[in-house]
């Protein structure tokens, strides 16, 4: 089961774990955000190569990072891998039901319907005094199984927490992409009345596709609760929904490890540009957004595959 | 009996779609299936396969009442089809689609757990490259479904739907897009494939050539009922079948054109 991209991966994520302590603790911050992104870009990739796009990704995200900071504000569970847990189950049981309804929908419909559901939780979250209405509310620095890390080192240890949990979601992923709901994605795209014909229910495939998507979705957002130490209604806004789906098309839907690459790039151009042109710093990433439709429409993972390619193509014997 | 229907019967508002059909198939028979455009057929087929539920009448299969039930669990109980227009999936290699046809084959695409599995189990593998070869498409394997010509299509269509070992096979116009000239050679391999796998066959024809050549039995259809049922010999003989059928198809191809 492990290939050699399985072994770069795990050497690739060790030897970012390896140096992270001399790494400046700006870019640990980012990073950190950048691969907690990357979880709901990976559930973003499953839906996409079926042909479906959800422009409310952010619903999920919101419930993982909400679910995660109402547990630490009223109780005294403060470990962060039960909280993660938590998330990623409340976003799981949310994909869940809503997938009764989401998953008959395709095309601008699904995009659609996914959308104003997000907006919907928007709404309520803002409504909520409770809540903290607009602003939101702190969430309480989490331990790791005891320890009780605070300032630089409570940082390195959300960024190691977050790169272990990327490393193991990006080997689920890339089994799960080999199994038999993974590679019926195209046949999805392609033809659903030939599915159906073979036995296969349609719905059923997109509500797993939904239900594991939510899953990483809700990591993702408890992950970002717990490095940012806040949330607010606008983790569930159409603009963060927005963001993954421009991170997906950066990475593209070939390969697992763009969408960590594309999210890094994502969060690194923004900053940058942020700092550059505060006022217009969206005409940059634009630009990039467009650059990228329009000389690497496959995304940064057409790269890597370009890449794996050229040496099987210098010896065509072995073809 | 493999299939046994009684009295089926489907109406779409006040337009009889189909009406009084009743007939039972022996296992391993091949049967044709003709009439004119808009005569029943495909809304016969439908019916079986699931795709509509009839408004009256039963459907048994292996002893097991059918009717009305959804199409994908018909498939899994061993009805399975192909259709007047090839439903391939196009951007997947032909070997691909294979895959994808024996992995969710034997049931394993209803449940999550099946959905779970690993695709390339080498049983599934194998399965697809057998299909591929009794179905003589191997020259293929490699091409993408959607640059195949129209034969090898439909013969790709016809091998999808016999993954997962089907006992009934419904065949909505196999030979339908195909040249004249291609026409025979497509029906000897796609027949001599589904008589080595002992399937029950339903096929809809509108060549009579091919009907006689390749039919046990011819099932005529007019106005949504049968109205011979017999060998192809006797079917196509009966004086009702010459006047509405055989006798009128330019007729009726003119209307429907």
């Amino acid at each position: 089961m492990l290939s050699r991209a399985h072994i770069a991966g795990v050497l690739a994520f060790a030897a970012v774990a390896a140096v992270a302590p001399a790494l400046p603790p700006w870019f640990v911050s980012l990073a950190t955000i950048a691969f907690a992104n990357a979880l709901v870009v990976l559930g973003l990739i499953i839906l996409w190569r079926a042909g479906l796009v959800p422009f409310g990704q952010a619903l999920f995200y919101a419930a993982g990072a909400y679910a995660v900071a109402l547990i630490s504000r009223y109780t005294s569970w403060r470990d962060v891998f039960l909280l993660v847990a938590i998330g990623a189950a409340a976003a799981g049981l949310l994909a869940f039901l809503i997938g009764f309804l989401l998953a008959r929908y395709r095309d601008i419909f699904f995009a659609m319907l996914s959308l104003a559901l997000s907006m919907i939780l928007y709404g309520i979250l803002v409504k909520t005094e409770s809540l903290g209405s607009t602003d939101g509310f702190n969430v309480e620095p989490g331990t790791f199984f005891g320890y009780r890390p605070r300032g630089a080192a409570l940082n390195l240890a959300l960024f190691w927490l977050v790169l272990a949990l990327s490393a193991v979601a990006a080997f689920l992923i890339s089994l799960y992409f080999r199994s038999v709901a993974g590679t019926l994605a195209v046949p999805v795209r392609d033809n659903e009345i030939r599915l159906e014909f073979l036995g296969v229910s349609v719905n059923r495939l997109i509500h797993l596709k939904l239900v594991i998507s939510g899953i990483l979705a809700g990591v993702g957002g408890a992950l970002a609760a717990l490095a940012v130490a806040h949330v607010d209604p606008n983790m569930s806004y159409w603009t963060t929904s927005g963001g993954f789906v421009f991170v997906t098309i950066l990475a593209g839907a070939g390969s697992v490890a763009a969408a960590f690459v594309g999210s890094l790039v994502f969060e690194l151009l923004r900053s940058i540009a942020v700092d550059l042109v505060p006022g217009t710093w969206q005409i940059i990433l634009g630009s990039a957004l467009l650059l990228t439709i329009l000389f690497l429409p496959e995304g940064l993972g057409s790269l890597f595959q370009r890449l794996r390619r050229a040496p099987q193509q210098a010896s065509p014997e072995k073809a | 009996m493999i299939l046994s229907v009684r009295d089926l019967a489907k109406t779409f508002g006040s337009i009889v779609a189909a009406r009084d059909i009743s007939l039972d198939v022996p296992a391993q028979q091949t049967i044709g299936i003709i009439g004119a455009n808009g005569a029943g057929k495909t809304t016969f087929i439908n019916m079986i396969t699931g795709h509509l539920r009839p408004t009256k009448g039963t459907i048994r299969f292996e002893d097991r009442d059918i009717t009305g039930r959804p199409s994908r669990e018909i498939t899994r109980l061993g009805i399975s089809r192909s259709f007047q227009v090839a439903q391939v999936f196009p951007s997947l290699t032909v070997f691909e689609n294979m895959c994808a046809a024996a992995a969710v084959a034997g049931g394993t695409g209803g449940t999550f757990a099946g959905l779970l599995a690993p695709l390339t189990s080498p049983a599934t593998l194998k399965e697809a490259d057998a299909t591929i070869e009794l179905f003589r498409i191997a020259p293929y394997r490699n091409a993408l479904a959607s640059t195949l010509p129209q034969g090898v299509r439909k013969l790709l269509d016809i091998a999808m739907a016999v993954t997962g070992a089907p006992r009934l096979l419904l065949l909505d116009e196999p030979t339908s897009g195909i040249s004249v000239e291609e026409k025979f050679g497509v029906m000897d391999v796609v027949m001599s494939a589904l008589k080595s796998r002992k399937l029950t066959v339903l096929f809809v024809e509108h060549d009579m050539e091919i009907v006689t050549r390749f039919a046990e039995r011819v099932l005529a259809f007019y106005d949504g009922t049968v109205i011979a049922d017999g060998p192809p010999a006797a079917a196509l003989a009966d004086p009702r079948v010459q006047a509405l059928i055989s006798g009128t198809k330019p007729t009726g191809a003119a209307l429907h054109a």
